[in-house]
């Protein structure tokens, strides 16, 4: 259990980071993409029964599209006041949970496991569900790490994350790779509601809290690290599981935990585990 | 002393169009009771004016002295917690727990900077908005001395009718706003701190350079704006007549997020314009829930900010000023928007 919200926080917590490290937009609204495909794969295989493969397909990208719309037409042109990008991804995540409200209702929606049964694993029978959704998590997360370090997009992203001026001068479209950044992000927000909609119940009030986890993450590992955010986020879903075993009536408690492990963290390093300090913008 | 009211009115209100819009506002906030006494209306204005402070010390905090607070909640909910157990356990009078509400809020303040100045920018937000989720989770653990979910029901109300709330609210709004309005204000010539907030937050390595111990100024701010924001969560939560952990929730530090950057944030006016369009127009014109803007408020609040901000990314207020008032290239004085020339320098205003 800790592994598998371990590493739907890592997806969550990849994508926000991603974006804050290229864009330097603290994307609040990123845990209201993921409620989106959660709803989106519920509406896919509940309302319109469509085959599981089918609706994941259809999902991934038309949520990774709403992304990319919404950072183009939203975001985009007002990238250069900080205060109205905030407010306008607050704006945006709260007009998804009333939408979703007002479409299907504030009722709790539950999913069937996308694979059934379980398999045993020394002695420790283990639900399949959760050996998909890791094994979905180690390989989005692997291929992420590829595009950024082998291809030429990821040399591009990275060189806009350190410097976007001068990614744009070396001839980096930086509009277009802030674009597909934000698309991979969402994508990952995406995968992760996938893979974790049939574990968690579905509600439009769903992305407060993974929200919190997610900036807590990131804070953590440090922003615009990837590497961090994983670790991060491995750290932080260990706290909270040892909480909720360990103190069974203080479950509201895991949230206090993990959040003291961040301020701890921070205090000790201000800049996050693996944080990238950006020099010119600390001023 | 008259006279010289009738001055001053004449020479600095009348010819800046923000002030006169500001006084009329004011003059009709005043007389409002007149027009209609549904004790609906009045609660809903009552509401606002705790809002409006609340926005205001967000702006002070983060936008002045650019101390980003994501966790402005934080200030609200213990006020309105204190408030709420003194009078629970020992049953003290709203006169006297809604000062310690404020100042306790104003001791978390301080203890709050010491590891938030450690940190800038997104880290420092992202830290201060731990700090109420945090509270939230130890107010959910120990329901039976908080009351968990269902907080702390029946607390006695601030005044006997709607009408006293209402004026007392209103008055106590309009004291802390001139009072924030005054230590922000740049221009000052008796209070520095306006000026170097705005010094810290454009530049802190600088204003620390030219001797402006940076740390008690931010520390300062804190002081402030936790202050303003416990005033208005202890009032709050005597006029609901009950505390829950909505005062300590995200929605509530994103509400006066949200207030703040809508009307024009680094403008005490700017969150004033916010609350009273986002929360006081959308709840009066949707009273009862009846008709569609009842039913679907948030969703109209989004799409209203989503716009806004498309076409006014510095917030409503600024932007309306901007087109109502023209500054004097010469000698910065504020002018009408109908004016050719400076009126007092006469320099041409094109």
């Amino acid at each position: 259990m800790t592994l598998v919200t371990g590493g739907v926080y890592a997806l969550l917590a990849t994508g926000f980071s991603l974006i804050f490290g290229n864009a330097r937009v603290i994307n609040l609204a990123h845990t209201g993409f993921f409620m989106l495909a959660a709803y989106l794969l519920w509406y896919f295989m509940r309302q319109l029964g469509l085959d599981t493969v089918w609706a994941i397909v259809i999902t991934v990208p038309a949520v990774t599209l709403v992304g990319i719309l919404a950072f183009r037409f939203l975001i985009n042109p007002i990238r250069e006041h900080l205060a109205a990008v905030l407010l306008m991804t607050v704006a945006l995540a709260m007009a998804f949970e009333e939408l979703m409200t007002n479409l299907f209702t504030s009722h709790y929606h539950l999913l069937p496991n996308l694979i059934p049964g379980y398999t045993e694993i020394f002695g420790v029978r283990v639900i399949n569900q959760y050996l998909l959704t890791l094994g979905i998590v180690v390989v989005v997360i692997v291929i992420v790490w590829l595009i950024l370090a082998k291809t030429k997009l990821g040399i591009a992203l990275r060189a806009t994350a350190q410097d976007a001026e001068i990614a744009n001068l070396m001839g980096i479209s930086v509009p277009r790779t802030l674009m597909i950044t934000m698309g991979i992000a969402t994508a990952l927000a995406a995968v992760a509601a996938v893979v974790v909609a049939p574990l968690w119940t579905i509600y439009p009030g769903m992305w407060t809290q993974p929200l919190v986890m997610v900036m807590v993450v990131v804070v953590l590992g440090g922003l615009g690290s990837v590497k961090g955010s994983i670790i991060g986020a491995f750290i932080i879903a260990f706290v909270e599981q040892s909480v909720i075993t360990l103190m069974p009536s203080y479950t509201y408690l895991s949230t206090v935990f993990a959040i003291l492990a961040m301020v701890i963290v921070l205090i000790v390093r201000p800049g996050g585990l693996f944080g990238v300090l950006f020099e010119e913008e600390r001023l | 002393m008259l006279r010289r009211l009738f001055k001053d009115f004449r020479f600095s209100v009348l010819p800046v169009p923000g002030r006169l819009i500001a006084i009329i506002f004011f003059v009709a906030l005043l007389i409002f009771p007149l027009i209609t006494d549904k004790s609906s209306h009045l609660y809903i204005l009552t509401l606002s004016s705790l809002l409006v402070i609340f926005a205001v010390s967000w702006d002070l905090l983060s936008g002045y002295s650019g101390q980003v607070n994501f966790g402005h909640a934080l200030f609200f909910g213990v006020a309105a917690y204190t408030t709420a157990l003194l009078y629970k356990y020992l049953g003290w009078q709203p006169w006297a727990t809604i000062p310690i509400g404020a100042l306790v809020a104003t001791g978390i303040g301080v203890v709050t900077c010491f590891p938030a100045l450690r940190l800038r920018g997104p880290y420092l937000s992202l830290l201060t908005m731990a700090f109420p989720l945090m509270l939230l989770g130890v107010v959910m653990a120990f329901k039976d001395f908080t009351g968990g979910e269902f907080g702390i029901p029946g607390l006695p109300e601030i005044a006997a009718t709607r009408l006293g709330e209402y004026y007392i609210c209103l008055l106590v709004m309009t004291v802390s706003v001139l009072i924030m309005w005054k230590l922000t204000d740049a221009g000052s010539k008796y209070i520095r701190t306006g000026l170097i907030f705005h010094a810290i937050r454009e530049d802190e390595i600088a204003a620390r350079a030219s001797g402006i111990n940076t740390i008690r100024y931010k520390i300062l701010a804190f002081v402030i704006g936790g202050f303003f924001a416990g005033l208005a969560g202890a009032l709050y939560v005597h006029v609901l007549g009950g505390t829950g952990i909505s005062t300590l929730s995200m929605t509530m530090s994103f509400r006066a997020i949200i207030y703040v950057v809508f009307g024009g944030i680094v403008s005490i006016y700017g969150a004033v314009i916010g609350v009273y369009t986002l929360y006081t127009l959308i709840q009066l014109l949707g009273v009862g829930a009846r008709n569609f803007i009842g039913q679907n408020q948030i969703l109209i609040m989004a799409i209203l900010v989503i716009l806004i901000l498309l076409f006014m990314p510095e917030g409503l207020g600024v932007w309306v000023r901007d087109k109502i008032e023209r500054e004097c290239p010469r000698c910065k004085l504020t002018n009408g928007f109908w004016r050719k020339e400076c009126r007092a320098c006469g320099a041409s205003l094109h």
